[in-house]
């Protein structure tokens, strides 16, 4: 029953999808501000991402060409302090956070799962608003005289600063919100609409990952909303509960943000480990090497990420028995992670691995996370740490696994499904190549931070010694290497707008149903909703047609 | 074989290159006024390529971790890179049309999956046994160490010696077990020495602590490493160690000739080691607060409060209350000095700001010996003068 009507699918002449796809389903501004389809939503989520993208990315490039030389540059010291209190804020609540779930997520999702929208369609756009006014307030910070208390927002510093550090906080907050309906859509989605056939163990590990996302999303985003509601209150109200002038305690804020801020590290990371465990299998044409490891490991992050939040705080004057505990947990996390990578390359494996665009990113990801994960065991050791912490090599650490780790794998997963997202295949040379420079910028922008770190260079420093100069100057080359990279990607993404549909309905050879129905997908999704008789990584019955430009299912088989 | 070594002689010149600091030059040297000290810091020259010159018991330990970590990591990234680019040369696929199949389609093993489990563990338990028996060393103060007070204010460090000494930099003993004591008097600062491998938060509302025994005579940067505002990057000093000997006899010095000092010269003294330079320049420039050049009969606009003329009274009152009359376009930044400052060092801070801070001209020196400077004689040469008069970056 399900393989005809599948294959079916697929061979549906390209007129039909031309004439309704969800792209052209409805007509004018409207029908997308008001849209209840999850796909359009990811749209909108993913152009909003990518415009915090490049707006935290040109906070970024100002931040690199000030430390070109050491005092001024091009800028003040209270606007430094300002742009790098903005470059994180954005890149963390606007974009590496709801990048790979939102807006990758939000489309792929219930198109993974065969099915027509997520659970809760208008709490879906619900959370789409709250995004834009979040980021609003951020914008409105930004205008008016943006906070300069480094994305963190430690006490004292941010009760006591003159600038304008509450609607930043406000932002946050509302932010904070439309993770939570997202990840609480995304559970429910998962648990409910799965395709008949779909056991747990059958679901793709981008939806493993995704589930694992969403239930820190539920679960520890309200602390954050609470602590930001608590700094509101002690600055608006003058309660004293992080102010030592007022009775607080400013080590609480500390305790109370990384209780949030560090699994919020893996709502970042998880979905990317998702979306390399999809392109990794796919283009090695090879089933998943570990499934079950992959994903119970997945979960294993999701659980011990929220027991490892002190180390983050070895120096504040914190316990060492509480120190000792931490540190122990932060090398438990060391195992599920190692894990993912040793199946990853199990995966490829006596496959028939092939290099294109996605996959020269899951390489990368492979290349960078793996840096940034093993000197992150150098940081949970509590006396290097003391030594290493708040320096560049922290900088260096966390950048290789945000910046080379989600960032790098969304943009894997921007190439993977864009085909599916909007029809047109991207300039594939032009792809490769911007995904080499971006590897060669990324190693140039935060190798050499880490020798900065380790020979004792701070972090968040205006003006530096200038011994320090040279590497500093490295790293902004880098930095410029990494903004024309990104520049060349926007360039060939758009410009593939331009051509008339041209994408087969399943360009790689992937057995995930999202590429079962044509590309773009219609307004409905499926016609009807797929049978699975089998896992999500079985590329046999997949076959290149060269009329197609992509992959048919072969209609000999049963399911 | 060759390229290999190529390879490694490129590598260690373009590492050469970087420390020394000539990659593409010094675009501009600046060197400013920091933390209360007329010149910044100098970091000494190491032996190794990743950490700082070893001057404290801790270095050797902390490094060795390092060391360890980093051949683990060494070796698990080039694993990854052969297998990587080993894989993708051996099993790549001519192309789409060709539908190779995978050579193999195995997809589980539990003997891997437990291997590569517990071999890492082991690894990372002994990296943790090991890590926090050296924690509980940095955390384990003798009890007979030598102690120093530190206080951190945006944007100083000031160190305070039993012998009832307050200095702006950090003199120790060599081969003594010193213990300082540090606290906070605004926000969160972090006493940070690369070169001891200590660092810690000065948290205010508490005290926190931090110990080390100086192995190495020599003069090392300290950084503040909690962000603090706006001159975070300049709340710079350093720490100076001296033989034993040599260390009395600098205490016994400082204390002799902060209580000889004519009154401009102690306060030339004061507003160096107060943390005044870090918002008042000398040269006319703005800063967070106006600067001094020329302030002395002055009229200034005060914020809501008319025009006055700045003379002693005025100059004193700014002092212990600053928020009192601020000039028009300047932030209510500075933290009052209300019983941080003795009478005689006010009077000195009036006088010098009335006079050579003022005019430009240099304080007359007293002719007692050593008395000129604030600094230590042990203290390196600081920058040329051209540089140290460089404007605030």
């Amino acid at each position: 029953m399900t393989s005809p009507s599948a294959t079916a699918d697929v061979l549906a002449p390209p007129a039909e999808s031309d004439s309704d796809n969800y792209l052209t389903h409805d007509k004018g501004i409207l029908s997308w501000l008001l849209t209840l389809d999850h796909k359009r939503i990811g749209v909108m989520y993913l152009m909003c991402v990518m415009g915090a993208f490049s707006l935290g990315g040109l906070f970024a490039l100002l931040l690199r060409t000030e430390l070109l030389t050491p005092g001024r540059t091009i800028v003040e010291h209270d606007t430094y302090n300002q742009l790098f209190t903005l470059h994180g804020a954005v890149m963390v609540f606007l974009v590496i956070i709801p990048g790979i779930p939102a807006a990758l997520g939000n489309f792929v999702l219930p198109l993974q799962l065969g099915a027509k929208d997520v659970a809760f369609p208008r709490l879906n756009l619900a959370s789409w608003y709250l995004w834009v006014t979040g980021a609003l307030f951020l914008v409105v910070s930004l205008v008016t005289n943006a906070a300069d208390t480094g994305w963190t927002f430690y006490t004292p510093y941010s009760t006591t600063t003159t600038t304008s550090v509450i609607p930043a906080l406000f932002g946050a907050f509302i932010l904070g919100f439309s993770s939570i309906f997202t990840g609480l859509n995304f559970i429910t989605t998962m648990h409910k609409m799965r395709p008949p056939g779909m056991t747990w163990f059958r679901m793709p590990l981008f939806l493993w990952a995704l589930y694992s996302t969403a239930v820190i999303q539920v679960l520890a985003t309200p602390v954050l909303a609470i602590t930001l509601l608590m700094l509101i209150v002690e600055r608006f109200v003058g309660i004293g509960i992080f102010d030592p002038a007022l009775g607080g305690d400013p080590v609480l804020f500390q305790h109370f943000f990384w209780f949030y801020s560090h699994p919020a590290v893996y709502i970042m990371i998880v979905p990317a480990f998702g979306v390399v465990s999809e392109i990794i299998a796919v283009f090695s044409r090879k089933r998943i090497f570990g499934y079950k490891f992959i994903a119970l490991s997945s979960v294993a992050i999701a659980i011990l990420g929220f027991l490892v939040w002190g180390h983050h705080m070895f120096v504040s004057g914190q316990s060492v028995l509480a120190g000792t505990i931490f540190s122990g947990i932060t090398f438990l996390i060391a195992i599920p992670t190692a894990i993912k990578v040793f199946n990853w390359i199990a995966t490829m494996y006596k496959g028939r691995i092939h290099l294109d665009t996605p996959m020269l990113y899951a390489l990368f990801f492979l290349w960078v996370f793996s840096i940034g994960g093993l000197t992150g065991i150098m940081l949970g050791v509590m006396s290097l740490d003391v030594h290493l912490h708040d320096t560049y090599f922290v900088v260096a650490h966390f950048h290789y696994v945000m910046m080379g780790g989600a960032v790098t794998a969304f943009f894997g997963g921007l190439h993977y499904w864009w085909p599916k997202m909007f029809g047109r295949m991207y300039d594939e040379k032009w792809g490769r190549i911007a995904c080499c420079l971006l590897f060669v910028g990324l190693n140039t922008t935060f190798f050499p931070q880490f020798i900065l770190g380790t020979r004792g260079m701070p972090r968040r420093y205006y003006n530096y010694l200038p011994e320090f100069q040279s590497l500093h100057q490295l790293s902004t080359m880098g930095a410029y290497m990494m903004g024309i990279a990104f520049l060349m990607v926007a360039v060939y993404l758009l410009r593939s707008l331009r051509k008339p549909i041209d994408a087969p309905a399943n360009p790689w050879g992937s057995n995930t149903l999202e590429w079962r129905t044509v590309s773009p997908p219609p307004y409905y999704n499926f016609h009807d909703t797929p049978e699975v008789a089998e896992g999500p990584y079985e590329y046999a019955d997949w076959v290149y047609d060269k009329r197609e430009r992509g992959y048919v299912r072969k209609a000999s088989i049963g399911s | 074989m060759n390229t290999m070594l190529a390879l490694l002689l490129g590598a260690r010149w373009l590492g050469a290159r970087l420390l020394e600091g000539g990659l593409l030059g010094r675009l501009v040297a600046a060197a400013a006024p920091v933390g209360g000290l007329p010149d910044p810091p100098k970091v000494p020259p190491s032996p190794w390529f990743w950490m700082p010159n070893s001057a404290s018991n801790f270095a050797s330990a902390t490094d060795g971790m390092f060391d360890a970590l980093l051949w683990i990591s060494l070796i698990c990234m080039i694993g990854l890179a052969y297998a990587m680019v080993y894989f993708c040369r051996r099993y790549r696929a001519t192309s789409r049309e060709a539908n190779e199949p995978a050579l193999s389609q195995v997809d589980h093993s539990n003997t891997l999956e437990v291997t590569w489990s517990i071999i890492p563990l082991f690894v990372v338990i002994g990296v943790f046994v090991v890590g926090f028996k050296q924690f509980v060393d940095l955390k384990t103060p003798p009890r007979a160490a030598y102690e120093v007070h530190a206080t951190g204010q945006r944007w100083k460090w000031g160190f305070e010696y039993p012998e009832g000494l307050t200095h702006p930099e950090l003199h120790v003993p060599l081969g003594k077990d010193v213990r300082i004591l540090i606290q906070s008097v605004d926000v969160i600062h972090s006493l940070y020495i690369p070169e001891f491998r200590v660092k810690q938060d000065a948290v205010p509302g508490r005290y926190t602590e931090l110990w080390f025994k100086a192995t190495q005579v020599g003069t090392f940067p300290i950084y503040c490493a909690e962000y603090c505002g706006t001159s975070h990057s300049d709340m710079l000093s350093r720490v100076v160690v001296h033989t034993p000997e040599d260390f009395k006899a600098w205490v016994a010095e400082e204390i002799r000739k902060i209580e000889a000092m004519p009154l401009a010269e102690l306060g030339e003294l004061t507003f160096n080691q107060s943390g005044c330079s870090t918002c008042h320049s000398l040269d006319g420039s703005p800063k967070v607060g106006p600067s001094f050049k020329g302030v002395f009969g002055r009229q200034e606009k005060i914020f809501g409060q008319g025009t006055i003329t700045v003379d002693e009274n005025y100059i004193r009152e700014s002092i212990l209350e600053p928020q009192a009359k601020l000039v028009e376009g300047f932030p209510p930044a500075m933290p009052t000095f209300k019983g941080q400052l003795s009478d005689r060092r006010i009077l000195g801070l009036v006088e010098y700001i009335k006079t050579s801070a003022s005019t430009g001209e240099p304080v007359p020196k007293s002719a007692a010996p050593g008395s000129a400077a604030p600094e230590s004689k042990d203290a390196p040469p600081s920058n040329s003068p051209a540089d140290a008069k460089g404007g605030h970056p």
